[in-house]
């Protein structure tokens, strides 16, 4: 048994050169036909994201069956890369961190997961897959769950727009019903209201000094532009308030939301203050039913949420370690299987 | 052979319990699993000891002070898994572990109690008065528990930097609403228990009915005022937490002073 990896991701290619490589996703069953055939591979999937381009592969000489697929990623590519290329133990190992998001540019997301499957799913419909990449795919599968399950690997927000989500979440649970009142038409501002927008968000007002800035913004995020002096009077039916103004002082204190609370009943109000003097008096947080996070706080949570994922990859690499051998235990014991120990 | 049965049952919760802390303290908590597996299997043993102390008595067992405390952990667990998926999954096992043990462990430190005198008929509005009530008390429990982790995810939002439970507690919305059904469910149970009493053939107790009526009052007043927008979930959730506190000293009070189960 010779399984290898070859391919390149964003560690060792740009955004440019990736974007050649890309295999689009209709044609990818297409793709892997002919990339087997050229390449005389036994059984393969072809991986492509915006950040890597990966063929998994299995072949009776390995060496031969990867020049052959750099040659025809090159070619169809139109242009010629550096791959790398990972062999039995290591390539195993390698999809195993990938699916667990530890090659990742950021570490621990879930998507790759998801992509990692339609690509397995692509090659089992082709039929390019046997029991061997079967097994490993389906092994990697489970130890991406594990990973999540027993580590934290997935856990905590990394950036100010996935922190100021998980936030929410954790005061409204679905998104789906909120209302966000985005006070700025700043990029800051426009990124967190995006981040709950993917987060199943509908409704999003977009108040601005400058009213067109703020109407082009709506139009692009699919909001409502309101005019900046009366966004107060939207309070009552918001439930998160994104706010990153260049105004010198506080734009709402205590005093004047104490009335609005009152017609909000029992409403949470989440207020996201990103702007640097603040717009919202600290005090606010104080209040019955508002919770208020500044710029600082999102950026502390985003830091240790980093901190935290790190220390948990070690942990993930130990349940790597034990699935990869596992994984050469049955390919061992299988009747037909050579020696693969050896050459990881 | 009933109390190995109640031991066992303490047991497991306190292994659930215990498990939940130490897997908290590691940051590496799973939620559900071990610590639901205990809380069934402690459940399970409660079951079977009331089952046999009632099969003995011949009624509900709920005729001294150990089976009250019995019976209102089991009523307490009951409700946790009554209560459905959506808490299971989060933190309630761990927080509603302690409390069942807490209340079994003091029912097997009081002085062993005989059992009741098996009578020849029981009376069937005596049997749901109590059996609802102690049920009530139990849900009554369990929105005591969703109280406390609606103050502790709180309080987790409001700062600057949360700590590690804020991911496995769930959403304060999902803690309100658990809350609100908790409290109806309640006082529902709580009010058929109480109408329930009126028709028990024997004396009323004026301090048994009265303080049932008081936390009857409390509850309704909570549920009344946060209805009408006037109680804050913050409010209830302190409330939820007091005035358990104020039901579960009742308890005794009104089996000493002249309550009518053991009669």
């Amino acid at each position: 048994m010779n399984i290898f990896c070859l391919g390149l991701s964003h560690h060792t290619a740009g955004v440019s050169l990736r974007e050649r490589f890309a295999v689009e996703e209709g044609k990818l069953g297409e793709a892997l036909s002919a990339l087997r055939e050229e390449a005389a591979l036994q059984e393969a999937v072809l991986l492509s994201t915006c950040n890597r381009v990966e063929v998994y592969g299995l072949a009776s000489d390995p060496d031969a069956a990867a020049l052959a697929c750099a040659d025809f990623l090159q070619r169809s590519a139109g242009i010629e890369a550096e791959f790398y290329r990972r062999e039995q133990a290591e390539g195993a190992r390698h999809l195993f961190r990938v699916v667990c998001g530890l090659d990742s540019m950021v570490v621990g997301e879930t998507e790759i997961l998801g992509q990692v499957k339609d690509a397995y799913a692509a090659a089992l419909a082709t039929g390019a897959t046997g029991s061997t990449l079967n097994r490993l795919f389906q092994q990697a599968f489970r130890v991406a769950k594990q990973a999540r399950s027993e580590t934290g690997i997935t856990r905590g927000a990394v950036s100010v727009g996935s922190v100021a989500v998980e936030l929410a979440e954790k005061i409204f649970g679905d998104l789906t019903a909120c209302r966000v009142l985005l006070l700025g038409a700043g990029e800051a501002g426009a990124r967190v209201a995006r981040s709950l927008q993917s987060r199943g968000v509908r409704g999003l007002i977009i108040a601005n000094r400058t009213f067109d800035r703020a109407a082009e913004l709506a139009a692009e995020l699919g909001g409502m532009a309101l005019h900046f002096d009366r966004w107060q009077s939207a309070l009552t039916d918001v439930d998160i308030v994104i706010s990153s103004t260049a105004a010198r002082g506080h734009l709402l204190s205590a005093a004047e939301l104490l009335p609005v609370l009152a017609l909000r009943g029992d409403r949470p109000l989440f207020l996201v203050d990103l702007a640097v003097p603040r717009d919202f008096d600290p005090s606010l947080n104080e209040m019955e039913g508002v919770f208020l996070h500044d710029i600082d706080s999102l950026q502390a949570m985003a830091q240790r949420g980093m901190a935290a994922r790190g220390r948990e990859a070690e942990r993930c690499e130990k349940l790597i370690d034990a699935q990869v051998q596992e994984f050469f235990e049955w390919a061992l014991q299988r009747p037909s299987s050579a020696p693969v120990a050896a050459r990881s | 052979m009933e109390r190995y049965l109640l031991a066992g049952s303490t047991l497991f919760y306190l292994l659930g319990f215990a498990n939940s802390l130490v897997l908290l303290g590691a940051g590496k908590f799973r939620p559900g699993r071990l610590n639901f597996a205990a809380m069934a299997a402690g459940f399970l043993l409660q079951t079977a000891f009331l089952y046999h102390r009632g099969h003995e008595i011949g009624r509900c067992p709920i005729t001294n002070s150990f089976e009250i405390l019995v019976f209102l952990s089991w009523s307490l667990a009951l409700a946790y898994f009554f209560v459905g998926t959506t808490y299971r999954i989060s933190l309630l096992g761990t927080f509603t572990a302690p409390l069942v043990f807490g209340l079994q462990l003091v029912a097997l430190l009081l002085p062993a109690a005989p059992a009741a005198v098996r009578r020849g008929r029981p009376d069937g509005w005596l049997e749901l008065h109590a059996s609802t009530s102690l049920v009530a008390y139990g849900v009554l429990a369990l929105a005591c528990v969703a109280g406390v982790m609606f103050l502790v995810q709180e309080r987790q939002l409001k700062m600057r930097v949360p700590g590690s439970i804020f991911h496995l507690l769930p959403p304060i919305t999902t803690l309100a609403e658990a809350m609100r059904r908790l409290l109806w469910l309640g006082v529902g149970l709580l009010s058929v228990g109480i109408l329930a009493g009126f028709f028990v053939g024997l004396p009323i107790a004026q301090f048994k009915s009265g303080a049932s009526f008081l936390v009857w009052l409390l509850y309704a007043g909570v549920l009344f005022l946060w209805n009408r927008n006037m109680l804050h979930s913050h409010r209830v959730a302190q409330c939820c937490v007091g005035a358990f506190l104020i039901a579960l000293l009742t308890l005794p009070a009104m089996y000493a002073l002249g309550g009518h189960l053991s009669k």
